[in-house]
């Protein structure tokens, strides 16, 4: 750009295209894009908020969030989560110092720790629907069961997109399309974080509280 | 059906050979057309051999305007589709009074207007618009394409995806019988157990993937990919209208998305959320679906008044007045939206203090509005006005639109609204929005910018007569519903007992049959404009004496839009250019960076497809199959990092020169 | 999900795709400070500390917003320079969206249920 505005300059007329031409292509909005993408998601969090906001309190003379949670086990999960995230956060380091095996190795911690949470929300959803509180039961559950499960369906699909990733890193290692993919899903991941915020918050805590 | 063994609802799931309407002679009739015309179809294409050029050409295409004229054909399509339920509902109603029940049982006069509001909205104006948009903004931003450019290409299959779901449950089970927007309790699982209401579900959710796919696209292509110098306020009102829509579109079908996913399940799994048991809340539903559906009336309308902007600058011959206002008022409405929702409910109950500040907001959201057809007006004023087609659609919006508007008015009056609530007063007000706003502005952006897309206009006579059909058969279809609605006349009815309101009817009718004939002209035009093309042909590329930058290349413009990225320094980019001396570069070509083609896209939607059908029938194990079978070709698609290719400088200068020759010619 | 939309770039790393990832005392920072801040809620509510539902509940709001803008800031680096403050821009604009949908349906709701169902405290 700034060569095009010297040449206008130089010839006296304005120059009307740019030769020397290497737009960045795609990858330059890859990062906006995911952001753009994340922020959808967002709103589709809003919607299972409202509706637990506006459903939470119909227990339809079931169980309430006070008679169900178990705040010891919500907070080993959210434990869980919060040391994923600043694994991944080492992980974007190492990527960053060009140390892949590094990466890779926490790349497997965040995975494991991801694991953990699910397996803790899948032990905890199956200790709810043994005691008879299935998302059938209220219009509590049924939005307890969608908001925190869409949650861990997000988790599961970032799981999945780790697995790929380290593949993809491990054929063909660190080059720019990899770094900006996990770039992206370091995003995506620390964006599910600020999603179980408002989870354990409104959900869990607020939930017991009487 | 309680005959089945279990094998075969182990594979068939639901679906049983009663499910195919035989009975149905209308039904029959319309598939032995459809299925006649396809296989014609089909012979003709392999004929001619054409299968491979639609599939490497097409069908894989990443280019924008290719996806762009794409979505436009879908929307005629659909059009035809959505229009053939308007007829028929007309004629019902034109004819069922006192005792004659018509030629339609209610339950296909239900199925009827869900599919015609369905299609209407979703199928036909939503792809007119996202084609227009697709098409034009790279262009009159100064790009070579969007920023992803095979998630485009995967957006518009989605679409395609959700469309043949819905056209298959015309042959294949029924439609929802339930309005467009599927109100609970009646759209749940105990009053609407069949596989209607599902078709509706899972037809929006796959479309509305690709919906929100290409609305995250654009925003980042035109964040991201304009031509240096153009800064925010030197993008062309229309590309303005884009983003802002696209911003709405990416806010809030995310939004639909979820509140039909609670709808699923309720009914698949049998949650509670918009029940009448058990402490769910059907009102819920109304009010969520609504801070969707409220958003998407300007997702529709927005871009059209790009439409209008550019048309009336172009064909006044000056720049559009008001160009700051006119972006102010469009980025107030795109908030302002988010705040009018409940005016679609104030019967609901919420009381005074609530209705009254919607009534409110929704009054405030007409002012920006009305801002903008003063603009138009002042852009006109002592312009020098050339009434082609386009300009002359334009016209007959602002006098239509103004209308539609007041009438919208009077029904953000929460008391005025309790009496016109669901009356066909309503059905006019939205119509003479819709067909006075995006209607026309489609047709006038398709007659604005089809030169631009296949180097030559359309021919002015038919284009002419279809304009005329269309503008006086809305005013025949349409007056007399407002009419009958301030009579009482509520909607969705396909039967009455009063033979005074017949007349009112058969006027209507007599409209639709008006803008049937408009329709028709319009095909008409398309295909004697194909065949005169040769002396409607445009060498060069700027038929109207265009402002913006899509009128600087040629017409089709080449695969890479522009040979050198141009630069901005006016709003009006391309008038600038002529006024100040601009010249075509003709040599120093570089080889262009370019997307490769894909067919990832056209597999992962016709695989979704195949799911959607599945989840509708409960083929639990096709479902499962292909939903493994969509993750496996993303992650396939994901190892392929060889997307791109250089055009080489030679192919640019043989492109280049044969467009010089062209010009020469002119 | 995976990304389908990331095109491999072939001629090499450009210079003006830089996106700050941040630094080590940045994510150790920002993991200390959310620590601190999920435990104070869970203690204040699992030991009923303030003794009062209402005030819990909005100290613990207090402390859930805290803790998103610590998340953006030290995970998700936001801040309004990252491209070209249309980051933030989004972001803005999701919160306007996501505080009306939240606020909205409450309201409407609430409204509508002790207008139509005055009963419904009752279930």
């Amino acid at each position: 750009m700034a060569k095009a505005k010297a040449q206008a300059q130089a010839a006296g007329v304005p120059a009307f295209y740019v030769t020397e031409d290497e737009h960045a292509h795609s990858g330059g909005s890859t990062m906006l894009g995911f952001w753009l993408y994340l922020m959808s998601d967002c709103l589709v969090f809003a919607v299972l908020f409202a509706t637990y906001g506006v459903l939470g309190r119909n227990y339809a003379a079931g169980p309430s969030g006070a008679d169900l949670f178990d705040l010891r086990l919500v907070a080993v999960n959210t434990a869980m989560l919060l040391f994923s995230s600043i694994t991944y956060g080492f992980a974007m380091l190492a990527m960053d110092k060009g140390r892949q095996a590094a990466m890779q190795g926490w790349l497997v911690v965040t995975g494991l720790f991801g694991l953990a949470f699910l397996s803790i929300e899948l032990y905890e959803f199956a200790h709810f629907i043994r005691e008879g509180a299935t998302p059938m039961r209220s219009a509590f559950l049924s939005s307890f069961f969608t908001l925190v499960g869409t949650h861990g369906l997000h988790v599961t699909f970032g799981l999945i997109w780790l697995s790929v990733l380290m593949v993809q890193v491990s054929k063909r290692g660190l080059i720019e399309a990899n770094r900006r993919r996990l770039l992206c899903l370091s995003m995506f991941w620390h964006f599910l974080d600020v999603v179980w915020i408002g989870v354990f918050t409104f959900v869990y805590l607020m939930g017991v509280l009487k | 059906m309680t005959s089945y063994p279990d094998w075969w609802k182990l594979i068939f799931g639901r679906f049983t050979l009663e499910a195919i309407p035989y009975h149905e002679p209308i039904l029959i009739g319309t598939f032995a057309a459809v299925a006649l015309g396809g296989l014609a179809l089909v012979a003709l294409v392999t004929r001619y051999k054409l299968w491979g050029y639609l599939w490497h050409e097409w069908f894989t295409s990443v280019d924008h305007k290719k996806i762009g004229i794409m979505y436009m054909i879908l929307g005629v399509i659909m059009l035809l589709r959505g229009f053939a339920d308007a007829l028929m509902m007309r004629g019902q109603q034109a004819i069922a009074f006192a005792g004659n029940e018509g030629y339609l049982p209610p339950h296909h006069y239900d199925q009827i207007f869900t599919a015609h509001g369905v299609i209407m909205i979703f199928f036909v104006a939503m792809p007119f618009v996202t084609g227009l948009m697709n098409y034009v903004v790279p262009l009159q931003i100064g790009a070579r394409d969007v920023a992803f450019p095979f998630l485009n290409n995967f957006s518009f299959w989605m679409t395609v995806s959700g469309a043949v779901l819905v056209m298959m449950s015309l042959f294949i089970g029924e439609f929802a019988k339930v309005g467009w927007l599927a109100y609970p309790p009646l759209s749940g699982a105990a009053y609407s157990p069949g596989v209607g209401m599902d078709y509706y579900l899972w037809a929006l959710q796959i479309a509305g993937v690709g919906t929100t796919l290409s609305g995250v696209n654009l925003i980042a292509t035109i964040v991201k990919m304009r031509a240096p110098g153009m800064d925010m306020m030197r993008m062309p009102v229309f590309t303005w209208t884009a983003l802002c829509t696209n911003v709405l579109i990416v806010a809030t079908f995310p939004i639909l998305a979820a509140t039909l996913a609670l709808l699923t399940l309720d009914r698949y799994v049998g949650t509670n959320f918009f029940t009448n048991d058990l402490g769910g809340n059907p009102m819920m539903y109304v009010n969520l679906i609504w801070i969707w559906g409220h958003p998407e009336v300007y997702i529709l309308i927005l871009p059209i008044f790009g439409v209008y902007s550019e048309v009336a600058s172009t064909f006044c011959g000056k720049r559009l007045f008001g160009y700051a206002s006119m972006v102010y008022a469009t980025v107030v409405i795109t908030i302002l939206s988010y705040l009018v929702w409940l005016h679609h409910f104030f019967t609901m109950g919420s009381g005074a203090s609530v209705n009254s500040f919607f009534g409110i907001t929704t009054m405030i959201i007409s002012i920006p509005t009305g801002a903008k057809i003063f603009n138009w007006l002042f852009t006109m004023y002592r312009g020098r006005i050339r009434f082609e087609l386009p300009m002359m659609w334009l016209v007959a919006f602002m006098l239509t639109f103004v209308i539609g508007g007041m009438t919208g008015v009077m029904l953000a009056v929460p008391p005025a609204d309790f009496v016109l609530h669901n009356s066909l007063f309503l059905i006019a007000h939205f119509h003479n929005v819709i067909i006075g706003g995006v209607v026309f502005g489609v047709f006038a952006g398709i007659a604005y910018w089809f030169p631009k897309a296949f180097g030559f206009k359309l021919d002015r006579f038919w284009g002419l007569l279809s304009f005329w059909f269309w503008v006086i058969g809305f005013y025949v279809a349409f007056m007399p519903l407002y009419v009958l609605g301030l009579m009482g006349v509520t909607r969705r009815l396909s039967r009455f007992e009063d033979p005074s309101l017949q007349i009112w009817f058969v006027v209507a009718a007599l409209g639709a049959a008006l803008i049937a004939l408009g329709i028709l002209c319009f095909i008409i035009q398309i295909g004697v404009s194909i065949i005169r093309r040769e002396q409607l042909r445009d060498t060069t590329g700027d038929p109207w004496d265009g402002r913006t930058l899509e009128w600087s290349t040629s017409s089709p413009p080449p695969a890479y839009n522009f040979a050198f990225t141009p630069i901005v320094h006016d709003l009006d980019a391309w008038a600038d250019m002529k006024k100040r001396g601009y010249r075509r570069p003709l040599g120093g070509f570089k080889p262009i960076h370019m997307p490769r083609n894909t067919g990832a896209g056209v597999i992962i939607a016709g695989l979704a497809t195949v799911g959607g059908f599945a989840l509708i029938w409960y083929i639990w194990w096709l479902a499962a199959l292909s939903f493994v079978a969509v993750i496996a070709t993303v992650i396939i698609h994901s190892f392929n990092y060889d997307r791109d290719f250089h055009i080489p400088a030679e192919a640019v200068l043989r492109e280049e020169d044969s467009r010089s020759q062209l010009l020469g010619r002119a | 999900m995976s990304s389908p939309q990331h095109h491999a770039e072939p001629h090499g790393a450009h210079g003006d795709d830089h996106v700050p990832h941040g630094s080590l005392s940045g994510y150790v920072t920002g993991f200390l400070l959310s620590v601190v801040l999920t435990a104070i809620p869970f203690w204040l509510v699992m030991n009923d500390v303030l003794g009062n539902a209402t005030l819990t509940a909005i100290v613990i709001m207090a402390f859930a917003a805290v803790q998103i803008v610590v998340h953006m800031v030290y995970f998700l680096h936001m801040n309004g320079r990252s491209e070209g403050g249309w980051n933030m821009m989004g972001l803005i604009f999701t919160i306007v969206i996501v505080v009306i949908v939240l606020s909205g349906s409450l309201w409407v709701m609430y409204h509508l249920n002790s207008n139509m169902m005055p009963d419904m405290h009752r279930m």
